[in-house]
C-alpha cells in the first residue's frame, strides 16, 4: 500500500489499465446514452410496426451499405494503426490514423447526400409530407435524425480526438513505449463502429 | 507486476485484424442480401443475431477484449445484462397495451 501512494506522489507512474478502465466505463455510460434511443426506437417499432416498413422502405440501402462498409474498413485502420506504433512503425501508424479520420470524413459526406436528398422528398422533422403520411412514419423519421444524426456527432468526436492523437504521433508523445492515449482513441471510435452496426439495420434493412 | 498491461503490448499482429475486417465485411454482406428475403417475424431476430456476431468480434478483436484483464469481461457482462433486463422490463409492460 505504501509503495503505491509513494508512486502515486511522484507523478511518474503511468497506468495503462487504469486509463483503459476509465475509457471503458465511459463507454458504458453511451451505452446508456444510445440504449435509451433503442429501447424507444423498439417500443415505438412495436406500436407502429407497418408506418416503420414503410418509412424504411424509402431508405437509402446503397449509401446505407456504403457507410457501413466505410465505418468497418475505418476500424480496421484505426486497430492496425495501435499495431503499427507497438512496433515501432511511427510512419505507417500516421497514415493508417490519417486513413481513418479520411474515411470518417466520407461518411459523414455520405450522409450529408443522404439528408439532403431526403429534405428534398419534404422527409424533414415536422414537415407537412411527414405529418400527412401519420404518426407512425413521422415516429421513424424523428428517430432517424436523432439516433443517425447523434452518431454523426460521435463521428465528428472520434475524428476529432484521433487527429489530436495523429498529431500526438508526430509529435513522439505517443510512441513505441506510450500508445495508450491511442488506444483510448480507438476504443472510442470501434464503439461508434459498433453503434452503427446497429442502426444500419435497424434503419436501412427492415422488411 | 508489469505483465498486467503487457498482455495487449504484445498481441500486435496485422494479419488478424485484416481476418476480422474480412468477416465484418462478409456479415454486412450476408445481413443485406437476407434484409431481401422475407423471414416474417423472424427477420428481425436474424438481423440482430448478425448485429450481435459483427459487435462481437469487434468488442473481442478489435477492442482487444480476448486478450484484455478480465476485469473489463465481467464489467461489460453486467452492463449488456442490465441492457437486456431494461429491454426484457419495457416488453413486459408494451406487450399489454396492444392488440
Amino acid at each position: 500500500m505504501g509503495n503505491h501512494e509513494n508512486t502515486a506522489a511522484v507523478h511518474t507512474h503511468k497506468d495503462p489499465v487504469g486509463a483503459r478502465m476509465g475509457m471503458w466505463i465511459f463507454l458504458f455510460t453511451e451505452l446508456l446514452l444510445f440504449g435509451g434511443l433503442f429501447f424507444a426506437y423498439s417500443v415505438y417499432r412495436y406500436l407502429h410496426h407497418e408506418q416503420f416498413h414503410q418509412a424504411a422502405m424509402q431508405m437509402n440501402t446503397f449509401l446505407g451499405t456504403l457507410n457501413t462498409i466505410i465505418l468497418l474498413t475505418s476500424s480496421m485502420t484505426m486497430a492496425l494503426s495501435i499495431t503499427a506504433i507497438q512496433r515501432g512503425k511511427k510512419i505507417l501508424s500516421i497514415i493508417l490514423q490519417l486513413i481513418t479520420v479520411l474515411m470518417g470524413a466520407q461518411f459523414l459526406v455520405n450522409k450529408y447526400f443522404e439528408w439532403s436528398a431526403e429534405f428534398a422528398r419534404g422527409n424533414y422533422p415536422g414537415s407537412p409530407t411527414l405529418i400527412a403520411k401519420g404518426s407512425g412514419q413521422t415516429l421513424y423519421y424523428g428517430l432517424y435524425y436523432t439516433m443517425v444524426g447523434l452518431h454523426g456527432l460521435h463521428v465528428i468526436a472520434g475524428m476529432t480526438v484521433i487527429i489530436f492523437m495523429l498529431v500526438f504521433t508526430i509529435r513522439g508523445t505517443i510512441n513505441k513505449n506510450d500508445y495508450t492515449k491511442l488506444e483510448n482513441a480507438g476504443l472510442y471510435w470501434h464503439l461508434v463502429d459498433i453503434i452503427w452496426i446497429f442502426l444500419y439495420p435497424l434503419f436501412y434493412l427492415i422488411t | 507486476m508489469e505483465n498486467e498491461h503487457s498482455n495487449v503490448e504484445h498481441a500486435a499482429n496485422y494479419g488478424i485484424y485484416i481476418l476480422v475486417w474480412l468477416a465484418l465485411l462478409a456479415l454486412t454482406a450476408t445481413t443485406a442480401i437476407v434484409a431481401g428475403i422475407n423471414f416474417g417475424a423472424l427477420s428481425i431476430v436474424i438481423a440482430l443475431a448478425i448485429a450481435a456476431s459483427k459487435s462481437y468480434l469487434v468488442l473481442t478483436i478489435f477492442m482487444h477484449l480476448r486478450i484484455e484483464n478480465r476485469v473489463f469481461k465481467i464489467f461489460l457482462s453486467v452492463a449488456l445484462l442490465f441492457f437486456v433486463i431494461e429491454i426484457l422490463l419495457i416488453f413486459a409492460d408494451y406487450s399489454n397495451y396492444v392488440r
